[in-house]
């Protein structure tokens, strides 16, 4: 005995039913992510390491040899990988703080009442559109021995070239690293500083405190989540930089710039050497968690588990 | 005083972050021979713009393009579906094994790509896939940060609308289409912006699975169109600035998106 | 304005589909908490019905549990005689406006309006004969194009009724709908949803926390506690013979006045002794004390029975309240029981520490067992 509006088809479902097809739904919906994280994120995980176990040949199809923890010890262990380790850490040295301090110091440049001053955040957040291998292009083309125009800038012309240069190479190859992501982390910043509260700074303001007091005593404090957030993000980024290293030095000159995911990319796709290649992904895979652990603690306070 | 100040300061940043650009720029347009004249031209008083369509032909940066386009936009396409899906089962079905799962999701955000690198090769190449569109999308069909980013626009949804949608009617295929995603549209612009930005931007990724033109993406084909001559150094830097430009109308068209999706998760509140 | 009776009109009277609801034990429990405890209830055909209780007393599951957006533990739920477990919310022929009022924000109000009739496939022509009906009814004709973002809350609160109506059900629900409206606008909306029940001739589930809504709207009021039915009846008789003490203490502004007391017999008939004073009871109550046996009452009294004329209570006066029309005087006993005294707003000044007596008439005295709360009545 249905009203006007009443469509036809009721079925009874008990509680039992209900909550079946209610999780038969949830799966459904969550089918297509899990067998991508499945095939793409877990089976390889657990089969590097494992990898790790076996010492494979450099030609496909000879059989691999179990032999436990050797391979790990003696990579680890070995010069190569240390001096590959060594440069990650300088390099990251090199990308990390001087870019935050760069990006938070254009971001305070920009955080004022001026006219015309959306054109100089537009600027500023420009190189977000500049890819690793755009910036890399740019700069090695500005960088070439001969004809590059910041060559003939620092008086090289007719020199071996920075990125040729022992020395200079892996800071030139950080400085492009830097340029590259200045953007992002202005971006990052501004949203950061337009979260601190205006009556705060006005309160000191008025309590007296210099321009200068004001940043480092209130400002400053109030970003530091932001700041370490920039620093985790960038310390992860520097273990994983690859596209610069391989567009700008290849590694070189003298292996001078072979950070540890070059250094698995030569092993794994060009020595053929997938045994090295797991040990060395192993330990980023250790450091990169490390580093994401701390990362998720502050997106937990943005994630509650459950509803 | 102090305002001009202020701004000769953000004038000389911005000439120091802009003098890549623009000096790219510039030499596009110039002739090989005036880009390794010193002093250097400041301005293209006949500018070159067949270098463009050189780099978009002879570079074949016409092709590269438009499989960076499929690859990323389909990745997007791909990875804001499987979100939906995933965060409207978490944020509004009860089933068995919810916690857990949730964590499943949230482990592969600590799994970087560097450590799977070498089995997914294999498995790609297992697959037949070696060199292919598939290869380069399927593996990012899915993004534990995509679902976590909607589950929590998700869970703005007041309960009493999914109430009022169950009187109204309404099943949770209905619900979720015609309710949750259009509240959560700004959630749902920033996470697409995002995907899209980085799957444009993979580099070795692409390198390792491809081997021919015709799959190739532009970051890729940038790698190719690197000039050691000077001959082709201005065709060098038309590609550059042809690779960055779809990267730069997305940032004019979607910054506040674009925002959103960069800073997610990195600032409180 | 109009009268969209489209009930009457398209269905004939005689056959017209029944909207009486029946709960036969129900209980509703989450993990180990009972939210509703077997609950017998049975609302008429279009009747208004309050369940009336306060925040927590399970009122607002009762509703879900009709609604079908929750399944029983326990016991049946009938709507139309017809027994609902396992029908889904969109099959039970029920519409629920929500104290949030739950509008889709991203739609129009003409949209909000047709989204039940679209997700039944109603065709377009009907679809918009019903919204008109339903807004003009309510008054939504000019906003029809507006998002609930642009609207006042009293204009959010009609389409979400508008919503409601425009399906015809057999039975509405409503959660507290005038709770998000100030003050002034409640009192109006009251009135108007009065007058909406009365024209729709629909019955009507309508839970608050509010008692001045429950007696001024209600055909009769269901009074629930900790997820237990205390007393259902007219606005009236649930104020004039409230069936046990929480139900006294819970009705009334300002609440009864309750005093604990020992039964003495007074040889013509029982008594209630209050400190030194002692009360006779009317001769049916005092029947039923004695039929009870019980030795220990409570006794209550509602304040404006109360008279501060030398009567036989002794109290002194520690607080006067003036809301300009009437006083309300607190005053405390020799039990040390506060009680309060709701006196004319003009003559004899009382004043903080005044020694005074009070009297209450022998027909205005409530008698509850102090053991378990319930009234004793003749």
């Amino acid at each position: 005995m249905a009203s006007t509006f009443m469509g036809a088809g009721r079925r009874r479902r008990t509680v039992r039913e209900r909550r079946v097809r209610e999780g038969a739904l949830a799966y459904l919906l969550l089918l297509p992510s899990l067998v991508a994280f499945a095939v793409f994120v877990f089976y390889p995980l657990v089969k590097t390491f494992s990898l790790a176990f076996y010492r494979t040949p450099p030609f496909p199809g000879l059989p691999k040899r179990y032999v436990g923890l050797d391979q790990i010890s003696g990579v680890l262990t070995s010069s190569e990988f240390r001096s590959s380790l060594w440069i990650t850490v300088k390099f990251g040295l090199l990308t990390v703080a001087p870019g935050i301090a760069l990006g938070l110091g254009l971001a305070v440049l920009a955080h004022q009442t001026l006219r015309g001053i959306g054109v100089f955040r537009t600027i500023f957040s420009s190189t977000v559109a500049t890819s690793v291998a755009v910036a890399s292009v740019i700069f090695f083309t500005l960088l070439n021995p001969t004809v590059g125009l910041v060559t003939w800038m620092l008086g090289q012309t007719g020199g071996t070239g920075i990125l040729q240069d022992p020395t200079w190479a892996l800071p030139a190859v950080a400085a492009v690293t830097v340029w590259q992501n200045l953007g992002f982390t202005f971006i990052l910043m501004s949203a950061a500083l337009q979260g601190v509260p205006d009556d705060l700074l006005e309160a000191a303001s008025v309590d007296g405190a210099s321009p200068w007091l004001r940043f480092w005593r209130v400002t400053f404090p109030l970003l530091t989540p932001t700041v370490f957030f920039a620093v985790v993000i960038g310390s992860i980024n520097a273990f994983q930089a690859f596209g610069q290293i391989d567009l700008l030095t290849e590694g070189g000159p003298l292996n001078r710039t072979r950070v540890l995911t070059y250094y698995l990319y030569q092993q794994a796709f060009k020595s053929n050497n997938d045994g090295v290649a797991a040990v060395i992904a192993i330990s980023l895979f250790a450091v990169t968690l490390v580093l994401t652990l701390v990362q998720l603690r502050f997106l937990e306070r943005r994630v509650s588990y459950e509803r | 005083m102090r305002t001009t100040l202020r701004y000769t300061v953000l004038v000389v940043m911005a000439v120091i972050v802009l003098f890549p650009i623009v000096v790219t720029i510039i030499n596009s347009l110039l002739k090989p021979d005036q880009i390794a004249a010193r002093p250097p031209r400041l301005f293209p008083d006949d500018p070159q713009w067949h270098s463009y369509s050189t780099a978009m032909d002879a570079g074949k940066l016409r092709l590269y393009l438009r499989n960076s386009f499929v690859v990323a936009g389909l990745i997007t396409v791909a990875q804001v579906m499987t979100a939906v899906f995933a965060a409207y089962a978490f944020a509004f079905l009860r089933f068995p094994l919810k916690r857990t799962l949730f964590v499943v999701f949230l482990a592969t955000l600590m799994v970087s790509g560097e450590v799977t690198l070498i089995i997914n090769r294999q498995t790609v190449v297992a697959l037949g896939w070696f060199n292919s569109y598939a290869a380069l999308i399927v593996p990012f069909m899915a993004s534990g940060f995509g679902a976590f980013l909607l589950r929590q626009a998700f869970l703005t949804v007041p309960q009493d609308l999914r109430d009022a949608a169950a009187l109204d009617g309404y099943g949770h295929w209905r619900f979720m289409f015609r309710v949750v995603v259009p509240l959560a549209r700004p959630a749902i612009g920033a996470l697409s912006v995002f995907s899209f930005l980085l799957a444009w931007n993979q580099y070795l990724w692409p390198l390792i699975v491809t081997e021919s033109d015709s799959v190739r993406t532009v970051q890729i084909g940038l790698r190719q169109l690197r000039a050691t001559s000077i001959d082709q150094i201005n065709v060098t830097f038309a590609g550059t600035v042809i690779a960055a430009l779809p990267i730069f109308v997305l940032l004019v068209l979607f910054q506040k998106q674009l925002v959103r999706g960069l800073t997610a998760g990195a600032v409180k509140g | 304005m109009a009268l969209p009776d489209t009930r009457e009109a398209s269905s004939d009277s005689g056959r017209r589909p029944r909207g009486d609801v029946r709960l036969t034990g129900v209980t509703k429990r989450f993990g180990d908490v009972v939210a509703v405890d077997a609950l017998d209830l049975e609302v008429h055909d279009r009747e208004f019905l309050v369940l009336l209780g306060p925040s927590g007393c399970g009122k607002s599951t009762v509703l879900r549990l009709v609604a079908g957006l929750e399944e029983a533990s326990e016991g049946t739920i009938e709507i139309g005689g017809e027994a609902v477990e396992g029908f889904e919310a969109k099959d039970r022929d029920v519409a629920m406006v929500f104290q949030s009022y739950a509008l889709y924000p991203h739609m129009t109000v003409r949209r909000n309006i047709e989204f039940p009739l679209a997700a039944r496939h109603v065709p377009k022509p009907e679809r918009d004969a019903a919204v008109r009906e339903a807004a003009r009814a309510l008054d939504l004709g000019p906003l029809l194009d507006r998002k609930p973002a642009a609207l006042s809350g009293g204009q959010r609160q009609r389409v979400a009724l508008a919503r409601a109506i425009v399906r015809q059900p057999l039975v509405f629900l409503m959660d507290e709908p005038l709770s998000n409206l100030d003050a002034k606008l409640r009192v109006q909306t009251r009135a108007e949803l009065i007058e909406l029940h009365r024209r729709l001739a629909t019955t009507v589930i309508y839970v608050t926390h509010d008692q001045v809504e429950a007696m001024t709207m209600g055909d009769r009021i269901a009074v629930l506690t900790d997820g237990a039915l205390q007393q259902v009846g007219p606005p009236q008789e649930v104020y004039d013979r409230p069936a046990n003490l929480f139900v006294a203490r819970f009705i009334g502004s300002p609440p009864m006045n309750t005093v604990a007391g020992r039964v003495v017999d007074e040889g013509e008939g029982l008594a209630v002794a209050v400190g030194s004073a002692t009360l006779p009871l009317p001769a049916a109550t005092s029947a039923a004390v004695a039929a009870s046996g019980a030795a220990e009452v409570v006794l209550g009294v509602r304040p404006e029975a109360l008279t501060i004329d030398g009567g036989v209570l002794p109290a002194t006066v520690t607080l006067v309240e003036s809301l300009g029309h009437e006083r309300l005087v607190v005053c405390g006993l020799e039990t040390g029981d506060l009680v309060i005294v709701r006196t004319p707003g003009s003559g004899e000044p009382f004043r903080s520490g005044d020694a005074v007596k009070l009297s209450a008439p022998t027909a205005a005295l409530h008698v509850f067992d102090a053991a378990t709360g319930d009234r004793i009545d003749g």
